[in-house]
Order: C-alpha cells, then sequence, then structure tokens
C-alpha cells in the first residue's frame, strides 16, 4: 500500500519537474540542466584541491558533513579560466547517486522549456557537442541543454583512453 | 528462481541465517570430533540445525541444499533416536564436513546472485549409504518387533524417512470428536505445501491423531493439490469444533474453511490399507514439528545463555551512524569553538558546552565498540582448517587458540580471515614435521600451532606460533638470489631481513607445489591483505625450533589518530602511528644527490626527503628546509621523510573515503582518503605505504 503511494508521489515530483530546466550562464551562452538532478544551489566555498586531477575538476567541499567533488563546468568544455567572483555558484547534482558539484560562473533562473521547443543539436562532426543533448528555445533565446550523464561517464571513457 | 529477486530480504536473512547455522555446526562437528564421539547435545543440535536449513533452502526453492540436508538430518535423526554404538565418528565428520562445505559454496554462490545448481548427489548417496550401515547396525540391537516395523515401512516407502518409527500409539483411541477440515488458500499465495505444513504444526497440540490430503506436504506436487482442491484434514481431538475453528482460522492467505464434525473414525477406517504409512507419516509430522519447536525454545536458551539478546544490523547501517556521529564531533566543535564567541565571559554555556562534549566524545566511544567484533569466529574457523590439512597430510597438529575474545573491528576481520588462513596453512604445511620426523627430532609427535591475540595499544598483535622446524635460512637465501630478490648486501642482511624475504612475491621455498601452498603467490597475497587494512606482518624464527609470525593490525579503520601538517592551503593527515619524529632540519644536514634527489643526514643515517608540495604541486612560501618542518615517517621498515610547511596538531579523525566521483577519475597514490578537522574544512590522510611508491617511481 504505502510503496504504491510512495510512487505516486514520485510520479507526481517527476511530473511537476517535468520540462523544467535551471539555467546558468557561462560567458555568453545560457546552459540549462534538468532540474530533477539538481539538489541545491550553494556559494561557493573553500575548496580542498585533491592533487593528480585533471584540471577541471578542482578538488572537493564539506557540504554539511558530505564530501562532495567540484568540477569547473568552464574547464570542462575547454573554456578559459575565470576568476570566481561573487557571482560563482556551486549547484549540487545529483546524477544516478553520485553527487557533483558545478561551478558555473553564475545561476539565472528555473523555466519551463516544453518538449516542442527543443531541437536537437545540429550534427556537427566529431565529438564538437557530446555533452549537449538538445537546444531549447525560449522566446528569443536559445538554452543549451546539458546531458548531465555525459559529462560524468564521458570522462570515465576518456581516462580509459589515456591509460 | 526468479523469486529470489523478488525476495531480496528474505534471501538476504536466509544467507545469513544459514551460513551462522553452519558455522555454528562446523564448530560443533570439530569439537566433538576430538572426543571422537558425539555427545546427544551436539546430535540434537546438528539434528536442529540441518532441519532449519532444510526447511528454509526448500522455502526459498534451493532443492539441491534442501536436499542434502534433508539426507544429513536422516542421518542425525537415526544417531539422535536409535543411538547407535559403535558409529565411524570420523567418516560421520567426513561426510557431514563435506555436506557443510558443499552448502557453503551453494551459498556463496546464491549471494553473488549465481544459480545455486550443484549436484550433491553423489554426497547424497554416500549419505545414504551411511545412513543404512547404522540403520543396519541398529536393527541388531533392536527387538524384532521394530525391525519388522521398519523394514516394511522401508518397502513401503523407500524414498521417505522409513525411521520415523511412530511415537504416537498405534492403537486407535477413542477421542470425544473428529473433525473434517478442508482449508483453501488464496490462488497467488505461493508454496501451499509449506502453509499447509504450517497449519498442521499450529493444530501440533490441539490434536491427538489426525491425517491429511494430499499425505505428502515435502513434495512440491502436494503444493498445486492443495492449490486445486484444498487442504483436508481429518483430525480427532478432545478439543471444541470452536477451538479447532479458531486455530485454523489464523492461518494467513487462508481463503476458505470448512470444518465439520464427523461420525468418529469414519474416514480413519476408510482408509485402513493406508494405515500405516499415513500414521507413519503423521509421526513424522509431529516429530519434525516438535523438533522445529526445540529449536525455537533451544534457540532462545542458547542465544540468551551465550549471547545476551542480540540483533543484527546490516554494517552499512552502522557506517552511516558512525559518519553522523563523525558529523555531530565536528559540528560540537564547530559550536563550541565558534569565532562569534570569541572574549565572551559565559560560564553557563562552557558548562553545557563540557557537557556535551562529553556526551559527544562518548557517543563516539560506544559506537566504535558496536562495530567491535571479537576473533572467536575467526580463530574457530581455523580448527576445520587444521583438521582438513592433517587429514591430508597424515600430520598430527593441534591448534591451541589463546586470547580469541579480543575485538577487532568488523571490516578488519573480513580482511584478515582469509591471510590467518593461509598462514595456518603455510604452518602446518611447510613448518610442522612429520610425525616420525618429529620423534626422531626428541619433540612431541603432534605439532602445535598458537593462536594468540591480544591488544596492544591501538593495535591488535595476533601471534602465529609453530613448533615446527623453522625458516631454513640458507634455502631461503638461495632463493632469494636465484630470484633476483635480494636488495640488499648478502654479508650485511640480517636474520630478520632474510625471514621477511618470504612475504616478497615471487618467493616459495617448498620444492613441491601441495594443493594448500607452495605456489608462490600466496604470502606476498597476505601481505597486500593486511596491509590493506593498515596492518603489517613480520617473521621471525628459530632453527628447528620454529616460527612466529607476527600480524599487527590496526583496531579499526573507521578512526585513526592522525598528524595534521599543512602545506600551502593544504592540510593533510599522517597516521600518527607511522610518525617516528618530526623536526625543524639544518640546512647543513641536506645532501644532494646528481640526479637531485634530496636526502638527510639524521643520527648518521641516510634517508630520502619527499617535499610534499612538489610531489602534489601546491603552491606554498615555504621552500626553504629551514623554514618548514620534516616529519620521519617509517612503514614496513622503510623510512621517508616528508617535508611540510608546519605542524598543526594531533587530533582524533574519522576517516571518510574519497568521493566516488573522484575515486573513479582517478586513483591518487598516496592519499588513504579525507577527513574533516574541527574548523569544518577538509583535510586529506595520506597513506604512507603509497607515498613509498610513489617515491620509487616518480
Amino acid at each position: 500500500m504505502s510503496e504504491n503511494e510512495a510512487v505516486d508521489s514520485e510520479d507526481q515530483v517527476e511530473d511537476t519537474q517535468k520540462g523544467k530546466f535551471l539555467t546558468f550562464c557561462l560567458g555568453n551562452e545560457f546552459y540549462g540542466i534538468e532540474i530533477k538532478y539538481v539538489t541545491e544551489i550553494i556559494g561557493l566555498q573553500p575548496i580542498t584541491e585533491i592533487p593528480e586531477m585533471p584540471e577541471y575538476i578542482k578538488g572537493i567541499i564539506n557540504l554539511r558533513g558530505k564530501i562532495i567533488p567540484l568540477m569547473d563546468v568552464r574547464l570542462r568544455f575547454r573554456k578559459p579560466f575565470r576568476e570566481y567572483n561573487d557571482r560563482t555558484c556551486i549547484v549540487v547534482i545529483d546524477i544516478r547517486e553520485i553527487p557533483i558539484g558545478l561551478i558555473v560562473d553564475s545561476v539565472s533562473e528555473v523555466i519551463s522549456i516544453s518538449d516542442e521547443e527543443i531541437v536537437s543539436p545540429p550534427s556537427l562532426n566529431k565529438e564538437g557537442n557530446k555533452y549537449i543533448r538538445g537546444i531549447g528555445k525560449v522566446g528569443n533565446d536559445v538554452k543549451l541543454l546539458l546531458d548531465s550523464g555525459k559529462l560524468l561517464t564521458d570522462l570515465e571513457i576518456e581516462n580509459l583512453e589515456n591509460i | 528462481m526468479t523469486d529470489q529477486y523478488h525476495n531480496e530480504p528474505m534471501l538476504e536473512l536466509f544467507i545469513f541465517e544459514s551460513m551462522q547455522l553452519i558455522e555454528q555446526m562446523e564448530q560443533l562437528i570439530i569439537a566433538n570430533e576430538k572426543f571422537e564421539s558425539y555427545d546427544s547435545d551436539a546430535i540434537n543440535e546438528i539434528f536442529r540445525i540441518m532441519h532449519t536449513i532444510k526447511g528454509s533452502s526448500a522455502m526459498m526453492l534451493f532443492n539441491n541444499v534442501s536436499t542434502l540436508a534433508h539426507s544429513m538430518e536422516d542421518v542425525f535423526f537415526v544417531l539422535r533416536e536409535d543411538k547407535p554404538q559403535n558409529i565411524d565418528s570420523s567418516q560421520l565428520s567426513d561426510l557431514v564436513l563435506e555436506g557443510i562445505d558443499f552448502i557453503k559454496v551453494e551459498i556463496a554462490k546464491i549471494r553473488n546472485g549465481d544459480e545455486a545448481e550443484g549436484d550433491a548427489a553423489a554426497l547424497i548417496e554416500s549419505l545414504r549409504v551411511f545412513h543404512a550401515t547404522i540403520k543396519a547396525q541398529n536393527y541388531t540391537v533392536r527387538d524384532q518387533e521394530m525391525k519388522d516395523t521398519a523394514t516394511s515401512q522401508g518397502y513401503s516407502a523407500p524414498k521417505k524417512q522409513q525411521y520415523y518409527i511412530s511415537k504416537v500409539r498405534t492403537e486407535p483411541q477413542s477421542y470425544s470428536s473428529s473433525f473434517q477440515a478442508t482449508l483453501y488458500f488464496e490462488e497467488d499465495c505461493g508454496m501451499e505445501n509449506l502453509r499447509a505444513f504450517g497449519v498442521v504444526n499450529d493444530l501440533g497440540d490441539l490434536v491427538k491423531e489426525y491425517y491429511h490430503i494430499p499425505a505428502d506436504l515435502d513434495h512440491e506436487d502436494s503444493a498445486v493439490v492443495i492449490q486445486e482442491q484444498g487442504f483436508t484434514l481429518f483430525l480427532k481431538t478432545d478439543r471444541s469444533l470452536e477451538e479447532i475453528h479458531r486455530t485454523l482460522s489464523q492461518t494467513i492467505y487462508l481463503k476458505d474453511l470448512q470444518l465439520t464434525q464427523v461420525k468418529n473414525c469414519e474416514p480413519f477406517e476408510d482408509l485402513h490399507e493406508e494405515r500405516k504409512i499415513l500414521l507413519n507419516d503423521s509421526a513424522k509430522i509431529f516429530a519434525s514439528s516438535s523438533g522445529e519447536r526445540i529449536t525455537i525454545d533451544q534457540k532462545e536458551s542458547y542465544s540468551s545463555a551465550s549471547q545476551q539478546s542480540i540483533i543484527s544490523v546490516s554494517v552499512a547501517k552502522l557506517d552511516q551512524l558512525m559518519d553522523l556521529v563523525g558529523e555531530m564531533v565536528i559540528a560540537e566543535a564547530m559550536v563550541t569553538q565558534n569565532p562569534d564567541l570569541k572574549g565572551l565571559e559565559l560560564n553557563n554555556f562552557e558548562k553545557a558546552a563540557r557537557q556535551l562534549r562529553k556526551i559527544t566524545s562518548e557517543l563516539q566511544d560506544t559506537v566504535m565498540s558496536v562495530r567491535m567484533v571479537p576473533l572467536t569466529g575467526t580463530f574457530q574457523k581455523m580448527n576445520r582448517t587444521v583438521r582438513d590439512m592433517c587429514k591430508k597430510l597424515n600430520k598430527d597438529v593441534r591448534l591451541e587458540l589463546i586470547g580469541q575474545e579480543t575485538e577487532v573491528d568488523k571490516n578488519i576481520i573480513e580482511h584478515i580471515s582469509d591471510p590467518l588462513m593461509h598462514l595456518i596453512r603455510n604452518s602446518i604445511d611447510h613448518g610442522i614435521e612429520m610425525p616420525s620426523d618429529r620423534e626422531m627430532k626428541g619433540k612431541p609427535r603432534w605439532g602445535t600451532i598458537t593462536l594468540e591475540a591480544k591488544n596492544a595499544g591501538g593495535d591488535v598483535l595476533i601471534i602465529i606460533r609453530d613448533d615446527g622446524g623453522g625458516f631454513n635460512k640458507a634455502k631461503i637465501m638461495s632463493k632469494a638470489r636465484e630470484k633476483g630478490l635480494l636488495q640488499v648486501p648478502e654479508d650485511e642482511i640480517t636474520d630478520k631481513e632474510i625471514y621477511n624475504l618470504v612475504f616478497l612475491p615471487g618467493f616459495s621455498t617448498n620444492e613441491t607445489v601441495t594443493e594448500f601452498s607452495g605456489r608462490g603467490v600466496g604470502m606476498d597475497v597476505v601481505v597486500k591483505n593486511i596491509e590493506a587494512v593498515g596492518g603489517a606482518i613480520t617473521a621471525d624464527s628459530v632453527p628447528g625450533k620454529g616460527t612466529t609470525l607476527s600480524l599487527k593490525i590496526p583496531l579499526t579503520l573507521a578512526i585513526i589518530d592522525g598528524m595534521n601538517i599543512k602545506v600551502g592551503d593544504s592540510r593533510y593527515t599522517i597516521p600518527t602511528t607511522a610518525i617516528k619524529e618530526s623536526f625543524r632540519p639544518k640546512t647543513t644536514d641536506i645532501i644532494v644527490d646528481p640526479d637531485d634527489n634530496e636526502m638527510i643526514m639524521v643520527r648518521g643515517q641516510c634517508f630520502p626527503i619527499l617535499r610534499l608540495h612538489e610531489r602534489y604541486h601546491v603552491n606554498t612560501l615555504v621552500n626553504n628546509f629551514a623554514d618548514g618542518i620534516i616529519i620521519m615517517v617509517e612503514q614496513d621498515d622503510q623510512t621517508l621523510c616528508i617535508f611540510a610547511d608546519e605542524l598543526i596538531g594531533q587530533q582524533q579523525v574519522v576517516v571518510k573515503s574519497l568521493p566516488a566521483y573522484i575515486k573513479h577519475t582517478k586513483k591518487v597514490t598516496g592519499l588513504a582518503g579525507c577527513t574533516l578537522l574541527g574548523d569544518g574544512s577538509i583535510s586529506l590522510i595520506l597513506d604512507i605505504a603509497g607515498l613509498f611508491t610513489v617515491k620509487k617511481t616518480g
């Protein structure tokens, strides 16, 4: 019984979150990430660096007793590093039980983008936009919708190649 | 078999319980084997264990396990009921231990999500033969009448348990009333035969005589019959209709119940021909149901006697609790040492804070103690190893256990069980001589292996001592030369260094490879396992007198005593156990070799220096040795000097592993984990053993 209810409420949560994206900006571009992955947004915190990590993994933070790794999305997308300022935010996301913090230039808003407004990214050659799942049209703006799963998994593949 | 995926919690419970029972039984057998006879308590206990395993594995549909348990149960039933004399106890032990091994393997398969498909037919066959032998012996002592009954029953149902000699009187008795009850179960309740068995079990006390259709509840086909035609029960009792009705209607998943009073004995008379079998069957049910009841009673009394009252909790939950308490300790420090409070005179607050600190540290200790488990189980298992080895190698070895009540963290116990077993095997295989050789040397025929555990500060020492031949120094040396394992000049090597060569990978002195040891992979695996839990192993030996292996393992992995150091903005924690000393170096003591390796001379000895900031590319202002501090660390007889900016202080830290994502990305050598400091910042825990490899390769 209670199980059914739980499933129901989970469905509801899914429903209300469907089509909603948290948008943030990196340089001039706006990116969107599905809201269901987002746990919270926090300001910048003192970061403990971990040696021997790829450049885009900035280190770990202590989030109320939980140790969470941080990824600088700018560096992940091979954009130039920008000094962190008071608008810099950490978006904590939870992908398949793995929590990770994304460092972004700034967070803007939560918007709804219906499926009709999402087009698949132009298929450029190579892996040019492997992290983009689609492009959402909002008014005159375009938001690049991130495939959050790939942010993590691609990395492992890269690693294997390195070895 | 798809059921097992739906029944995860049940399956887990099944695995847990069965393993526990099997281990208990193994110990019983080993203990009894020493006296070369089984006392009635042990027989009862083993019978009950087998019965429980039979039932639960049948419930979980692991038929091979259940059939095997069934045949073992058969054997012990005869032992229990007939008390035959002159049984070959060593043969019995062999058979039963083989059975235990089979069940263990199957359970391991189940645990790993594989199908338990092992075939125990051969084993069951030998059990059956053994069963027949002890029974045959028994007939000669028993009176003729009994023999007749038993054999005739044997003919009528050869595959059934012929030996259940009815305990109820065979003379029909007149009870006040007879009932016929038909029970229907809900369609999808499953395992109808076991549920029906449960019903019969429930009635056990109330009913004097009964039989049921289908008669054989053990067989799976009966489930289908019950499903289609219902479970029909004829019973004679002196209880009232209401009472029976009440008991029956308590059955779970009951869909329909018809209970009618029938004329005395009518159905019983009708089935006169089948009477013998039926009675036999009902007796069997009686026997097993009473067996079950005893199991419960005994279990309760057993646990109350020796284990107080115990609940089993998953280690994951304990880890979680541990984490939470760790966080609370930090939060407590954050509150009581809050910068906002600086300079304020707060007497009452101080008092309350002290109280809080006391309670949190007590809480921490308690949680730690919850995770501690005595080594008893691990040590007891070794009895079995010794026994098997002795049988195979025809050696006579006694195992002495000392200090098995010493408690160690659960996680660590899991890691040291295999290494211990391996070391003991090695001792028996290579160490202890054959009985004849021992006599020639003037030693007792039997070898002795002492397994001792004791607390030594923050560590537990486990010592394995044998009185065998000891290490052969010359042999070890020649072997080491041959394999190119020598790193020290031969004339400088100490005895101890020679003995510890055996722990190097690829070292094995036994010329012949045996089933148990001698492949040369064992020792370094042992060392790896021990090192994985932060332990160390050393060997010492007196030629001709024996060998002593000492394992030093930490009490726990979850909390370590650490020295916090600072390098630039980063903090690192070094386990205090590894630190030998720390000092401010003099520039004059520093030596640089042509490869730019820096070394330092301390009291005439030269040690390599590892600049932590260079190693981990940390920006720091402290580059001169004179400004920083050197921490000398030692692990496995290797010494290294770590250069850091400054010491922050010593503290007990809760070890946390690095986030999964980081670990997936790259395994950073030299980092064992991280921890939270009092101010909420993170410190990285250095893995000293890892730093050595870093030093070597980098």
